[in-house]
């Protein structure tokens, strides 16, 4: 591998509270100038594991190389990395200007020196009226781009996210991420952004890590792992609503289960089709055609609505379908009702088949 | 009105409150009885204390003074005899304040860096020290007095202002300790993890983030501090000398003193006089401590 093309390697990363195991053999590679997302449940060690490549906590087991050097040992401001909190986590009593400049007076930078980044931070981040102002004098955010600032300022080759955008409101979350997602282009920069939102994930990544109990489940481009689940785990996390997720058994290309016997011809098995396996069907809501479009599909079942919810652009139907629920992203005009039949299909292509017991992709 | 509203009628607004509720009357008659039982005394002791030797003997108590006389007031501050000399209380107050600000100072210097320590740096053993240092605070003052009288005298400080000082310093700090670390532990981690990216060491991020936003802890562990240490009177008298005796333990010599008349009037004055410090420390950093509360509250 060419040190030169990565800007951050994690080998086999451990990290224990006590008896606790937090990370487990963590493996991870992240190029020059790329936006990683490191996606995940509550509690699943993705602030632990950004606070490891900050060097804010002491690892197990493992190593942490950035830029070429193994930074394993050394201490956070030595890393060249800069990182943004999702408290903000500004210093209260120092303005925005005091804010910015801290972490380069330490660095002892020239005052000059200083006083250019900062006005080249604050112009980026459009944030010059407020160098002036306490932290306390500033709205939501504002206060994230003066973390954000914070980061800039110390001209690092990795920026550290964690979850900058959850305490914004909705639309400030959406225009932030507009404008963090320029700032990449910009700068260039590599940065690993830890969230819960799927959306920001989608969006912002490059590549996506989704973790689980401190392992990375999948790694991969945001349309991989939208279309190509590696496992039962990463198939349900993403998309929302979720997956529609039917049990059965698979014999060759033949599943058979309650919605009844579907030839899953068509499909393109990871492998090649096993013999006969417990398995696992899943489609998505928005991958379902249903009234007319449905005759065209290879897989037709009949089903009745039992729930409708307009959100406007689409409609979401809780359909069943010989006693299995299915969610069904339709059109925002549909005009349905609980009770009405709706013929529904799906084409074997854009299903997805899980080993039941490995919940590994067939 | 429109069509709506005509038919709804009832409460509107602000609910309106009987002043003089049966609840009221139970609560604020309560409260001033407790008040007046514990004004009383003070006001005895006031009272007294601008009287006359004559007045005091006509033994009517709670009378206001017919003819006001501050003779008591200087007498206690510069006259009365304690036993050896007759300076009055005024060698013990500046005792008392030579051996009150080092005391705090120190006290509150050692503990604050050690709640800080013990907080955010999580040093290995942190948890056994900060459990001995809890288990400091229950040992009772009877089972170290001796052992510090020996441990002073062979560092050549038994009976100095500086030996007591040091005493003050060692038993104020468990529980200023406890009180600095549960107030470090509630200030956001983040905060000091973005210090720590930003490459400022211990004592920086004690001194330029920590220290600005502690002032009310800073408040509340004076207050503990002075009136503690004013108010000793058993340190004070196991390990210093007669010269250097604390404001309290004049007092006690004052009062106490068995040769002569009682001189009720000089004793009250005395009493308040030894009472006023911890009264104004109370008074001045009441509304200092509410200021730092609010500077304190505002979120980064
Ligand atoms: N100091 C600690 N001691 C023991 N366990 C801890 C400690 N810090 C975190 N943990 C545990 O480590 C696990 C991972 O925590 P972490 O903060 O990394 O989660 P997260 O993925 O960032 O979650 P969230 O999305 O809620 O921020 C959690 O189960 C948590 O309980
Ligand atoms: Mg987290």
């Amino acid at each position: 591998m060419n040190a030169q093309m990565n800007s951050v390697e994690i080998k086999n990363l451990d990290l224990h509270f006590g008896a606790v195991k937090v990370l487990q053999d963590l493996n991870l590679t992240i190029g020059q100038g790329e936006f990683l997302v490191l996606l995940g449940s509550s509690g699943c060690g993705k602030s632990t594991l950004l606070n490891c490549i900050a060097g804010l906590l002491d690892v197990t087991a493992g190593q942490i190389h950035i830029g070429g050097k193994n930074v394993t040992w050394a201490e956070p401001s030595d890393r060249g990395i800069g990182m943004v909190f999702q408290s903000y986590a500004l210093y209260p009593q120092m303005t925005v200007e005091g804010n910015l400049s801290f972490g380069l007076k330490n660095a002892k930078v020239p005052k000059d020196e200083i006083a250019k980044r900062v006005a080249r931070a604050a112009e980026v981040l459009q944030i010059e009226p407020l160098l002036k102002r306490k932290p306390a004098a500033l709205s939501g955010g504002q206060r994230q781009r003066v973390a954000i600032g914070r980061a800039l300022v110390r001209d690092v080759d990795v920026f550290l996210f964690d979850e900058p955008l959850s305490n914004l409101d909705a639309k400030l979350r959406a225009d932030l991420r507009v404008e963090i997602k320029q700032l990449h282009q910009t700068l260039g920069n590599t940065m690993i952004y830890v969230t819960h939102d799927q959306i920001e994930a989608m969006t912002l990544a490059d590549r996506i890590a989704i973790m689980k109990g401190g392992r990375v489940m999948q790694l991969d481009s945001p349309s991989e792992i939208y279309n190509r689940p590696r496992n039962l785990y990463v198939a349900e996390f993403i998309g929302s609503p979720t997956m529609n997720m039917v049990d059965g058994a698979l014999a060759a290309t033949q599943f058979s289960s309650p919605l009844g016997e579907i030839s899953v011809e068509g499909y393109a098995f990871d492998g090649g089709a096993p013999d006969a396996t417990p398995a696992v069907l899943g489609i998505r809501p928005e991958h379902i055609a249903s009234g007319a479009a449905a005759a065209q599909m290879p897989i037709r079942l009949d089903s009745t609505v039992e729930l409708v919810e307009p959100l406007g652009s689409d409609t979401l139907a809780r359909v069943n379908a010989n006693g299995a629920p299915f969610w069904v992203r339709l059109d925002g005009q549909a005009t349905l009702r609980p009770g009405d039949a709706l013929p529904i299909g799906f084409d074997p292509a854009r299903i997805h088949l899980f080993d039941k017991a490995s919940e590994e992709r067939l | 009105m429109d069509a709506v509203s005509a038919h709804l009628d009832g409460p509107q607004g602000p609910k309106p409150r009987k002043r003089f509720s049966r609840n009221n009357i139970i609560i604020y008659g309560i409260l001033g009885m407790v008040a007046l039982y514990y004004l009383l005394p003070l006001y005895v002791m006031v009272v007294t204390s601008l009287k006359g030797m004559p007045e005091i003997r006509m033994g009517n108590i709670f009378a206001p003074p017919v003819e006001i006389t501050f003779e008591p007031w200087v007498k206690a501050w510069s006259e009365a005899c304690t036993g050896l000399n007759c300076d009055g209380l005024s060698r013990g107050f500046w005792n008392s304040v030579q051996i009150t600000i080092p005391s705090v100072i120190v006290s509150i210097a050692i503990a604050s860096v050690n709640g800080y320590a013990l907080a955010n740096w999580r040093f290995k053993g942190a948890d056994v020290f900060f459990a001995i240092l809890i288990f400091g605070a229950f040992i009772p003052y009877q089972v170290m007095l001796y052992p510090l009288v020996i441990m002073l005298r062979e560092l050549g400080l038994y009976g100095s202002l500086w030996g007591l000082v040091i005493v003050h310093s060692i038993f104020g700090m468990p529980i200023l300790t406890l009180l600095f670390r549960n107030y470090f532990t509630s200030l956001p981690e983040e905060l000091f993890k973005a210090a720590r990216v930003d490459g400022a060491g211990f004592w920086q991020i004690y001194f330029q983030i920590m220290l600005p936003m502690s002032l009310p802890i800073f408040v509340v562990a004076m207050i503990l501090q002075v009136t503690g240490i004013w108010n000793d009177f058993l340190f004070g008298v196991i390990y210093t000398k007669p010269d250097l005796y604390p404001m309290t333990v004049q007092l006690n010599n004052i009062v106490n003193s068995v040769q002569g008349v009682k001189e009720y009037n000089v004793n009250m004055a005395a009493t308040l006089l030894t009472g006023l410090v911890p009264l104004v420390i109370y008074f001045v950093s009441g509304k200092l401590f509410v200021r730092g509360i609010a500077a304190g509250a505002v979120k980064g």
